[in-house]
This record gives structure tokens, C-alpha cells and sequence, in this order.
């Protein structure tokens, strides 16, 4: 894979779209998501809620192609991300080559940070943007410093993961996902690990990306008030179905479906 | 004190599902301790009869001949090659009986080491470490080689060369033995000597109904892959101490029809034959004898 | 204590096998070392072919005797595959024999290798995946740097067992240190057992002094990686503190 490949996917495409067309899902015979329609708008945050085992982080892993899917469509940007049209105009499956096209556009942060333990914060933050993208080490350390700053961690930048706390691996996370500046941004349940007194900094970066606007978010949160603060659409999942999808105000203060009540009532007990 | 006593009754409470009346009626479950499972126990039991068998067994003359006249050139033949199948079995007989009656002198020797090695006195235990750790690092043909010079070196002593070889892969698997045993005794968790100690268990109790049932799933694969290794190391005294095992005959036979492709084949495949199923055994132990453990 | 030694001369034809000894190990390490790699890596890919092929090369190099496999190397193959590849033909044992130990090697590595790395998390991947990097990519920048601490340690004891089947060679009609004994050893026959047997004690803890080094270069490489993982000190990596200066 020689650098070059990859140059024209550093240029700033800004936000991009999302878009979803039947998508069905299952493990065994589980299933996690059915007949899935779904558009997200190019600079659009969407903010995806559920019990847990309806579905709604699967959302995210077939996007980032960490999972793939049964049938139906997925588009990036307008670029199909699981097929590749033929010259006759028909899809066929794609070629890796063509779903890692489509995906460096794409970025995510993980519940869990998996953040490199063998590498610092910095070491982090540039390893895709020298070996996927063909930065000189030194526009990506320069990347790498400003995302840090950013994030307020400028002075951990040589910190291992190991020696940071919850909150700080999960900003580190954040700034390695930004710096290919990706289209859409991808955000599983970010805040889930945290210690309670740490959740604040994270969703403080969230919100700074949000007002940016440069770039598509879908975040998975138990998070509610965050969401009715940040989200332009909510979207209630059960049993791998989207059932509710409406504005933050009217969804979460007044959900039309039953189901939607009762998780609501759920999540604000805790 | 007095808080943890108040508190004990409620830890102690049975399940939700155990009614306080199921007492009387209660049975012990036969739950899957592994020498009370047949699928554990058969086979175990199976494999040592055939050892066994193999270990009283007469040896075998270690004479080898072809009466086959080959094709005068040197590509390969397979007429030839299944000529020897018997000779080769009678080879594979040889080597499979030296590795039985080496690796009993290797459990049983590598048992004594390991018990060794655990005294508390530093004048048994340092010694020990340091025999484990000298034949263990060294070669077993150069060990071969030393054992030979030393019986011939002792004219009170005489050996042949198969008793030679027992007990140079004895003594040699004896050390890894004796790191198997360790590992086993070492893997039971140090809650499970407290609470033997908690009990107040003697030291036979706690060794036979703690310790070595729990020790016995980890040492008995390994174990079993040091049978494996055994086997494999075998066929070195052939060309040291002369036994007559498998590469003994393909190197007699290729004496005396110039003929080496297929004896040196023949003895690959025949190896294979038996320490694929033997390793392949090996793991299903494994991964049926292994506690859980949270 | 003279009476466990040898003569200076005794001494300088042993070393001079112990050099083809290291020699011959070095040259199996390596080719062990890279078959590892990649028959462990083959293990795990997605392609069923190559998994078939992976498992089939281990099970054949761990299931047969090295002591066999040298001979089938040395004097089989040679005359069996000499007309499809003439190389093989006027090869010195020494190269016939580091190829059997470097199968034997890479059949115990692969597996060392493929266990190392399904104990990286899962975790570790995804986010490799999210980053977009290329499988080669994800091997050599995130998994085999983290797989190298729980590799090193087994890795270690089997160059041991390797160094030990070098011995071997001396059998099949190779130059090392066990034939240099033989050479002595069949010099020295008016000298007596006695000699003899001293000669063979040396031998051993030649053996042994080249196995502890072994040893001891692998600990300090564990060492080494351990150091690397944990609590690092900012200013002791990379110069960045100035280079931010310098750029904002």
C-alpha cells in the first residue's frame, strides 16, 4: 500500500451523508437489524438511543465495516460503501480495495478507547495519518499537537495510554479519530466507561465538534440530557427496528410510542 | 469480629430455588469431577493398557534386510517403498518401546525432582534447580554420547545400548517432568491451599482431595506432550547407541541396497502416523479435562 | 579441578565447532523465525486455502522427528528432488540441515505466533479497522508490537531446543560442535575413557554456557519491551515539546 494512494483522501471533504436502505443484520439467528431505511444529512447529529440488544451500536459497526451486512445498502457521501456499480449500472459486492476507499471517510471512538497501549497519545494520533493518509511525520505530529490542544491534553502528549486516566484515553480516542478528518463520525457509547466526574471533559470535545460542524455525527449515548442539548434528530431503536425519529424536544419529552416511554422512564430512574 | 459473625448466617443462605425441606432428600450430584468421567477416564485407561502392553513386550531381533531386488536406477518405486512397510513396523515397534519404558523412569524420576526442587532446605532445592536446568539445556545426543563413554569409562557397570537409551530419554524428560509437576501444583490457586489450611485439613487430605485433583488437569496434557517429544528423540539413539529403531533400519537398509529415497520416506510417513493421533489425542484431553475457573 | 579440564589445543578445535554450532543455529533461527511469521499469520487468514496449507506445515514440522526430518532433508530429498530442482543437488549438509531445523523451528513458532496473537484484544483490531489501516498494516504497527511480549518468552525456550537439535547434524555428516568432539574424541582413544568422559563433560557445559546466553539475551529483550510499555517519561520519547514551540 504505497502513500500515494491515499493522498486525495486528505483534501477536506467535509460533512458528508448517510445513507441506509434495508439493511438487515443478524447474528445466528439473531437478529440485530431488520429492514433498516435511514438518511443522515451532511452535517447532521443524529443521536441514536435503545435498550441494550435493539440494535443501535450495530448501526455504527456496519458503517465502520467492523461488522458487515446481510443484504441492503449502505452509501457514504453518495459512494456505496459494501457495493460498486458495474459499467452496466448494476452493484456487486465490493472489493476491499473499494470498501477501504469509501471508508477513510468514515471515522469512530469506542466505548472501550482501544487506544495502542504501546504507543504514546501523539504515536497514536499520527499512526493513520503517515501510514494511511502519507503525512510527512512531521505535518502529523503538527496535526497530532493542534488535535491535543483541542482536547486540552497537550501536555500528556507522550503519556502511554497506561498512564492516563478514563477520561483522558477516551479524548486521546477522539483526537486519533479527527485527525483524517473524517465525513462522519462515529461515537459508540463514548461516555459508558467513564467514572461519572470524567464524562464532563469528553462531552465537552463532543460538543466543540459539534458546533464546528465540519463533519456528519452519529452517536450512540445513554446520555439524555447531552442529546437533547447536541442532537438535530433522535432516533429510538427496539428489536432492530427504528421506531421513533423525531427532534430531541418532541421525542424526548413527548414519545409517541410505548415502548419509547417506558426506556425513557427506564433511563431516568438512574 | 462480632459483625462478621451477625453477617455470616445471610451469606450462607441457599439459593432461591433450594427449599429449606430438600435437605433429607438431598443427593450429591456426580458433577464433572474428571476421573469420574467416562470420556476422560476411558481412553486414559485405554492408552495406558497399550503402553503397558508395549512395555512387556519382547524385543525384537534389530536385524533388518531387504530381499528385493530394486529397479537398477533410483527413481523413486513404490513397490519398493510397501516392501518395507513391514520392516518399518518392526522399527516403529522398537523406537514406541523405548519411548514407554524411558518416559516411566521420566514420571516417576521427574516426580522425585519436582518434590526436590520444593524442599525448604536450600541444600536440596539449589541442587535440584540446577540438575533441571543442565540436562534440560544441554543435548540429548551429546547426553547419549556422555552415557555411553561413562558405562564404558565404568568396568563395574554394563549396559546395553537400549537400556542406555531409557535412561538418557528418562532422565532427560524426567527434568521437563519435574517442570510439569511444578506448573500443575503451582496452577492451584493459593485460596485453594488457604482454605484447605482453613479447614483444617491434614496433609494427606488436603493433598489427595485438593491439591493433586486439581494439579492432575494441567499435568496430564503436558505430560502427554512430553511423551509426544519423547517419542521424537528417540530415534536419535539409533544413531548414536545403534538401537534398532526406524531410523536404524532405513539407514541399514539404505547400507545395503544404496537405495536411501524411500526407507528415509517411508519412516517420515510411518512417524507421522503415530504422532499426529498421539498429539491430536494430547488435545482432546486438553480441552476436556481443563476446570473452569472464573 | 585439572583433572575436569582439556588442553588449550583441545579447547581452540572445540571452539571452532561451537562457532559452526552458532553459525548453523544462526542460520535456522532465521529461516524459523520468518516461517513462524508467516505460517502463524497463515493460520488466521480469512482464506481457507492458506489455513489449510498453515495447519498442514505445522502439523507435519511438529509431528516428525527432527532427527528423521534431517535425514530425509540430507539424503532424500537431494536425490528425490535433484532433477525438478537441480539446487538442491550439490548442497553442503550444513545448508540441508539448517532448513530442517528452521521447519521445526517454524512449526513450534507458528503456533507461538498465532496464540500471541488472538490474545490481543479484539478491541485492539476494530480500532485498526476505524483508522483504515491495511492488514499488513495492522500486523506490523499494532498487534505484533503488543503479541512480542507474550511471544519473546517461548521463543526463547524454543531457540533452545533448536540450539540443542543442532547437534544433530554431527550424525547426518555436518560440521558443528559434536563432530569437532568426535574428531578429538577419536584422537585421543591411547588417552583412555577417563579422557574421554571429560571430554564429553566439557562438552555439556559448552552446551550449556551457549544456552544460558541465549537465555539471557531473551530476558533482556523481554526487558527491554517491558520498559517501553510501562510508565514512560514525557521527555524521554520523542522531541515534541519543541517542535510544537516551533509550529504554533
Amino acid at each position: 500500500m504505497n502513500a500515494t494512494d491515499h493522498h486525495k483522501d486528505l483534501s477536506p471533504k467535509g460533512a458528508a451523508s448517510v445513507r441506509m436502505r434495508g439493511v438487515d443484520k443478524a447474528f445466528g439467528s439473531l437478529t440485530v437489524l431488520q429492514e433498516l431505511d435511514l438518511d443522515v444529512e451532511p452535517g447532521e447529529r443524529v443521536v441514536i438511543i435503545g435498550p441494550s440488544g435493539s440494535g443501535k451500536t450495530t448501526i455504527l459497526r456496519v458503517t465502520m465495516t467492523l461488522e458487515r451486512i446481510d443484504s441492503g445498502t449502505i452509501q457514504v457521501g453518495g459512494q456505496h460503501l459494501y457495493h460498486e456499480e458495474t459499467s452496466s449500472g448494476q452493484l456487486k459486492e465490493a472489493s476491499e480495495k473499494h470498501i477501504r476507499g469509501v471508508r477513510s471517510n468514515i471515522g469512530m471512538v469506542f466505548q472501550h478507547f482501544n487506544l495502542f497501549p504501546h504507543m504514546s497519545a501523539i504515536e497514536n494520533i499520527m499512526l493513520a495519518p503517515v501510514k494511511v493518509h502519507g503525512k510527512s511525520q512531521k505535518d502529523a505530529q503538527q496535526i497530532g499537537m493542534e488535535l491535543l490542544d483541542k482536547v486540552g491534553l497537550i501536555e500528556h502528549a507522550n503519556h502511554t495510554p497506561g498512564q492516563l486516566s478514563g477520561g483522558q484515553k477516551q479524548r486521546v480516542a477522539i483526537a486519533r479519530a479527527l485527525a483524517t478528518q473524517p465525513s462522519v463520525m462515529l461515537f459508540d457509547e463514548v461516555t459508558s466507561a467513564l467514572d461519572p466526574e470524567l464524562v464532563g471533559d469528553v462531552l465537552n470535545v463532543l460538543r466543540d465538534i459539534a458546533e464546528e460542524g465540519k463533519t456528519t455525527m452519529m452517536l450512540v449515548t445513554h446520555e439524555m440530557g447531552f442529546a437533547r442539548e447536541i442532537a438535530d434528530r433522535v432516533l429510538m431503536f427496539d428489536a432492530g427496528r427504528m421506531i421513533e425519529d423525531g427532534p430531541p424536544n418532541d421525542l424526548l419529552s413527548n414519545p409517541q410510542h410505548e415502548r419509547t416511554r417506558s426506556f425513557l422512564g427506564a433511563v431516568a430512574e438512574h | 469480629m462480632a459483625d462478621t459473625t451477625r453477617t455470616e448466617p445471610t451469606a450462607e443462605e441457599p439459593d432461591a430455588d433450594g427449599a429449606p425441606g430438600d435437605v433429607v432428600s438431598f443427593e450429591l450430584a456426580q458433577h464433572h469431577k474428571w476421573y469420574r468421567r467416562p470420556d476422560i477416564v476411558i481412553p486414559v485407561v485405554l492408552v495406558f493398557l497399550g503402553l503397558t502392553l508395549l512395555a512387556v513386550a519382547d524385543t525384537p531381533s534389530a536385524r533388518f534386510r531387504s530381499e528385493f531386488t530394486p529397479p537398477g536406477d533410483v527413481s523413486f518405486s513404490w513397490s519398493y517403498f510397501f516392501h518395507l512397510v513391514p520392516q518399518m513396523l518392526q522399527g516403529l515397534f522398537v523406537t514406541a518401546r523405548a519411548t514407554v519404558l524411558g518416559f516411566l523412569i521420566a514420571a516417576s524420576f521427574g516426580l522425585v525432582l519436582a518434590l526436590l526442587r520444593r524442599s525448604e532446605s536450600r541444600w536440596v532445592s539449589y541442587p535440584a534447580v540446577a540438575f533441571i536446568e543442565f540436562v534440560r539445556s544441554t543435548p540429548i545426543l551429546v547426553q547419549m554420547f556422555f552415557a555411553q563413554v561413562l558405562v564404558r569409562a565404568t568396568p563395574a557397570v554394563s549396559l546395553n545400548a537400549l537400556v542406555i537409551l531409557f535412561i538418557v530419554v528418562g532422565i532427560h524428560y524426567a527434568t521437563y517432568a519435574s517442570e510439569a509437576y511444578r506448573a500443575g501444583i503451582n496452577s492451584v490457586p493459593k485460596g485453594q491451599w488457604e482454605a484447605a489450611t482453613a479447614l483444617n485439613l491434614d496433609p494427606l487430605t488436603k493433598w489427595t482431595r485438593i491439591i493433586i485433583p486439581q494439579a492432575v488437569p494441567n499435568v496430564l496434557p503436558t505430560l502427554g506432550n512430553y511423551l509426544v517429544a519423547a517419542f521424537k528423540d528417540v530415534p536419535i539413539g539409533d544413531a548414536v547407541l545403534s538401537t534398532g529403531g526406524v531410523l536404524f533400519m532405513a539407514s541399514t537398509i539404505r547400507n545395503v541396497d544404496f537405495r536411501p529415497v524411500e526407507p528415509y520416506l517411508l519412516i517420515g510417513v510411518g512417524f507421522l502416523l503415530v504422532s499426529l493421533p498421539a498429539a491430536w489425542l494430547v488435545r482432546r484431553l486438553e480441552e476436556r479435562i481443563a476446570y473452569e475457573r472464573d | 579441578m585439572e583433572d575436569w579440564l582439556l588442553s588449550p589445543n583441545q579447547y581452540s578445535s572445540l571452539m571452532v565447532g561451537a562457532r559452526a554450532t552458532l553459525q548453523l543455529l544462526a542460520q535456522a533461527f532465521v529461516l524459523g523465525v520468518v516461517l513462524s511469521l508467516i505460517v502463524g499469520v497463515g493460520r488466521l487468514s480469512e482464506r481457507r486455502w492458506v489455513r489449510g496449507v498453515s495447519f498442514a506445515f505445522v502439523e507435519l514440522a511438529r509431528g516428525i522427528s527432527s532427527i528423521i526430518l534431517l535425514f530425509i532433508l540430507v539424503i532424500a530429498i537431494p536425490i528425490l528432488l535433484g532433477d525438478i530442482f537441480p539446487w538442491v543437488r550439490g548442497q553442503p549438509v550444513i545448508v540441508m540441515a539448517s532448513i530442517a531445523l528452521g521447519i521445526n523451528m517454524g512449526g513450534y513458532g507458528a503456533e507461538i505466533i498465532r496464540g500471541s496473537i488472538l490474545s490481543i484484544p479484539k478491541g485492539q483490531t476494530e480500532a485498526t479497522i476505524a483508522l483504515n489501516l491495511n492488514p499488513t498494516q495492522r500486523l506490523r504497527y499494532v498487534v505484533l508490537p503488543q503479541a512480542m511480549r507474550i511471544i519473546l518468552p517461548p521463543m526463547g525456550n524454543l531457540t533452545i531446543e533448536i540450539l540443542k537439535g543442532t547437534a544433530l547434524v554431527s550424525v547426518a555428516g555436518g560440521f558443528d560442535l559434536m563432530r569437532a568432539t568426535g574428531n578429538l574424541e577419536s584422537s585421543m582413544l591411547a588417552g583412555g575413557v577417563i579422557g574421554v568422559t571429560v571430554l564429553y563433560v566439557n562438552v555439556l557445559v559448552i552446551y550449556f554456557v551457549m544456552a544460558q546466553v541465549i537465555n539471557s539475551l531473551f530476558r533482556f529483550g523481554e526487558r527491554a519491551l517491558d520498559k517501553r510499555f510501562q510508565q514512560r517519561e514525557g521527555r524521554a520519547a520523542l522531541p515534541i515539546a519543541t517542535t510544537h514551540a516551533a509550529g504554533s
